[in-house]
């Protein structure tokens, strides 16, 4: 068990990392995705294998399309490579003050929180459990969250709306 | 159960895998139980893929007044053409043995993984079908989550295979795969909700054995016989034809204005891995509807339960797949527009609707008698009515065409 | 209501695919090889050589060398070489024959300029499209001897044409046999001052308004007997060219 562990957190890291370095935005793109996939396979291992496809479906399923449509649609040569800016100190120093102050805010987080030690065998919780729980004790959280959403894609359509008169054979 | 259900051809598979599991030694017969299993279900769909595409062959020539492909017979015996059925097998030798051409400027490792990643995941839906009485690969919580989230990632696929070719088509028809391929999957989903809803669970094996009643013996209890199962299962089935890539939504690989979209730039073998994919995805897709909606390995009728499950699961699944034929032999190419104002202005809110229909089916689960025909009456008008009122908007204005210089 | 189009669609292939199994009458499509095609008359492809017998291809070609056509092809695929010796044609005047006649079909484009321009109506367009070959450059090089084809087949393959063209090349024969009579004629007449221009300058004209009657039955394919008995012996030893 713990190999596989070590298997998907390097995927998931090295993945990551990667992503990271890569100065095509497509190739960091597909392995932002590789590293959400990681994710999936690191909840599956934990044996939530009802957040694992969730997490499968909706990141690498929606969110990764919604990110390479970004990608396409916003560079003018999505091939072009970035161009290598010289290195100068005043860059390398906001990186590493940037570095700090993420690694410094995350640190604070986990040394804080409670940790308790976790049980020899998974829960086994059901479907049906994980949606009694979100629809009876998380229920005003749900709302809240698909009302924001809602808001966002009315905006969203509102944007990109235009008021173009629809011709007829336009029509399916 | 029925005696049937115990019958000995129903065992037959499941029996003759323990055999042969049996001769291993014990650390090994995990393993090989679901190797077993796994090879099985890679060649029998194998085969099914390649006659698919030769039955596709001949019925589109069928539907059209044609012939279709009747040569091919075996070699070495001349003279004997079988009607055609080795073609698949030629096509075969032919793609394997063609050169694999990668464009110079294309981005080789995404080109090379584009085929392996869309062959992999579409065959990784197959794992949560129930094949027949006990026949499923893996049994799953969450089978109908699993199989969305597998079939989401053949979407990223097509997107690497049409941007690494390096080729205007083929980036185009990736753009375009991806527009349709997320508005579809939406509908896709919202359709099967309401059998999620009134089986109230995800696995499809359950999902199945909810359908395995009979009204007074020949009346199957399948979800398709309930008003929000047949509108449920129409949108499934045009959401499952854009989900494939197939006419009349087969977009992304349009020959006459993409010259084949994402498909362009491969040729050989990778070509037949996305060709491949292409049908295993159909496969699938039918498969889940036949799961969802046809009642699964279920008999129609009591009476004919002696044919055995995976029988009955075969028979229904070429019937999907004849349909899809049909369809793709009948219908016309939609434009890009038209097919994403389809998805968002007619089926989402339809499917919507549809679930509400089945939280209805289920909150008047208790009512009898007359109340019976009332909850038939109310579950009916509820998807009927919109269908009938969003149409006429889709196709308000949309005369009957008149043409003037074609006769 | 909207989807009736498509069940009506559906309806329309299913109708289709019934009437495919029991109405051969539907059928767009004709199993080729067994089956062969009706091509209409005025198809062409690649050039043939007209004999008038099927016998002696060789000795009774109509060509008589002149080349045009070898000059007006556009892609240049006529290669023709002339005699050295003459024998008579089927009017019985002595003409050069093609010593080397050939057309390379891989460069043709069937244009029919070469038809158009012979003034023998020696060579004429030909229908036959099975010419798979597994050599691209000899076999599909053909020369004199796979050239040449009886008049009979080009009356089988594009009848109208051929009796056309051989009502106006039996007028032509007439006249010019009648010319023959009246210059012998003449010749009996006066046999010593014949004087040799005027006679050249008479002769087309007989010739010319005889070209007009069409409804001249079609004419036999052997050549005129009693012409050149021995001379279309000669045309077999000019193959070895």
């Amino acid at each position: 068990m713990t190999t596989a562990l070590i298997l998907i957190a390097i995927l998931l890291l090295g993945s990551a990392a990667a992503a990271m370095l890569r100065r095509n935005l497509i190739h960091s793109a597909l392995l932002l995705i590789a590293s959400w996939a990681g994710v999936a396979a690191f909840y599956l291992w934990a044996g939530a294998e009802f957040v694992a496809f969730a997490q499968v479906l909706i990141y690498v399923g929606a969110i990764s399309m919604v990110v390479l449509f970004a990608v396409l649609l916003t560079r003018q040569n999505p091939v072009a490579e970035l161009p290598a800016e010289p290195a100068s100190r005043m860059r390398a120093l906001t990186g590493i003050t940037v570095a700090v102050c993420t690694a410094a805010i995350l640190s604070a987080a986990i040394l804080s929180s409670k940790f308790t030690p976790a049980a020899d065998t998974a829960p086994q919780t059901s479907v049906k459990q994980i949606g009694l729980e979100l629809m009876h004790r998380h229920g005003t959280a749900l709302l809240i969250v698909g009302v924001i959403l809602t808001v966002a894609l009315l905006g969203a359509t509102i944007l990109a709306a235009t008021d173009a008169k629809e011709k007829p054979e336009d029509r399916p | 159960m029925s005696p049937a259900s115990d019958s000995y051809l129903e065992r037959a598979p499941l029996e003759l895998r323990d055999w042969l599991v049996q001769f291993l030694p014990e650390p090994l017969q995990w393993l090989a139980h679901h190797l077993i299993t796994v090879v099985a279900v890679l060649a029998v769909f194998g085969t099914f893929f390649a006659f698919t595409t030769i039955a596709e062959r001949k019925l589109l020539a069928r539907l059209q007044n044609r012939l279709g492909p009747n040569r091919s017979g075996l070699p070495w015996i001349k003279g004997l053409k079988l009607w055609g059925l080795t073609q698949p097998f030629a096509d075969a030798v032919k793609t394997l043995t063609k050169e694999d051409i990668v464009p110079a400027t294309a981005d080789k490792w995404l080109h090379f993984l584009a085929p392996v990643i869309v062959v992999a995941f579409s065959l990784m839906t197959f794992a949560v079908l129930p094949f027949g009485r006990n026949m499923i690969p893996v049994e799953l919580n969450a089978a109908l989550l699993y199989f969305f989230a597998a079939g989401a990632a053949t979407e990223l696929a097509i997107f690497m295979a049409g941007w690494s070719s390096r080729n205007k088509y083929s980036l185009l028809a990736a753009m375009r795969a991806l527009a349709q391929l997320i508005s579809y999957e939406l509908p896709l989903i919202l359709s099967v909700v309401p059998i999620v809803l009134v089986a109230g669970t995800l696995s499809t094996k359950a999902i199945v054995l909810t359908q395995g009643y009979w009204t007074s013996g020949f009346l199957p209890h399948w979800f398709v016989f309930t008003p929000w199962g047949l509108a449920g299962f129409l949108i499934f089935i045009v959401a499952a034809l854009a989900e494939s890539n197939r006419s009349p939504f087969d977009l992304p690989e349009a020959e006459s204005e993409l010259i084949a979209g994402h498909l362009t730039e491969y040729s050989g073998f990778k070509y037949a891995l996305f060709f491949m994919a292409e049908y295993f995805g159909l496969t699938a897709l039918s498969a889940l509807g036949v799961t969802l909606f046809l009642g699964g390995w279920q008999a129609p009728c009591v009476f004919l339960e002696f044919i055995p499950s995976y029988l009955w699961f075969m028979l229904k699944l070429i019937g999907m797949i004849v349909f899809f034929i049909w369809v793709r032999g009948t219908l016309l190419r939609l434009r890009i527009d038209q097919l994403t104002r389809l998805a968002w202005k007619f089926l989402v809110p339809l499917a919507l609707l549809n679930v509400g229909n089945a939280a209805f089916w289920v909150l008047s689960a208790h009512w009898a008698g007359p109340l019976q025909l009332v909850r038939w009456a109310v579950s009916f008008a509820v998807i009927v009515i919109p269908f009938v009122i969003m149409g006429r908007s889709l196709t308000a204005g949309f005369a009957p065409r008149t043409y003037r210089y074609a006769s | 209501m909207l989807g009736s189009g498509i069940i009506k669609g559906l309806a329309v292939t299913a109708k289709n695919f019934v009437g495919s199994y029991y109405d051969p009458a539907r059928m767009t499509t004709v199993e080729y090889p067994e089956q062969p095609t009706v091509l209409p008359e005025n198809y062409r492809n690649f050039p043939f050589l007209v004999s008038e017998n099927a016998t002696d291809p060789m000795g009774t070609l109509r060509c008589v060398a002149c080349q045009i056509c070898e000059k007006e092809c556009p892609p240049q695929c006529i290669i023709i070489e002339k005699s050295k010796d003459k024998k008579p044609d089927a009017n019985g005047k002595m003409q050069l024959y093609p010593a080397v006649f050939g057309i390379d079909t891989s460069v043709c484009m069937s244009c029919q300029i070469c038809v158009e321009v012979c003034p023998f109506d020696a060579i004429k367009m030909d229908k036959v499209f099975e010419i798979a070959a597994t050599d691209r450059f000899l076999d599909l090089y053909l020369n004199r001897e796979q050239l040449a084809k009886p008049n009979t087949y080009y009356h089988q393959i594009h009848p109208e044409e051929a009796a056309e063209v051989d009502g106006r090349l039996t007028a032509d024969r007439k006249a010019a046999e009648e010319k023959a009579k009246a210059t012998a004629a003449a010749k009996a007449a006066a046999p010593v001052a014949a004087p040799k221009p005027a006679d050249s300058a008479v002769a087309p004209k007989p010739a010319s308004p005889a070209v007009k009657p069409q409804d001249e039955p079609r004419r036999l394919v052997s050549p005129k007997p009693g012409e050149g008995g021995s001379p279309l012996g000669e045309g077999g030893p000019a193959k070895s060219s």
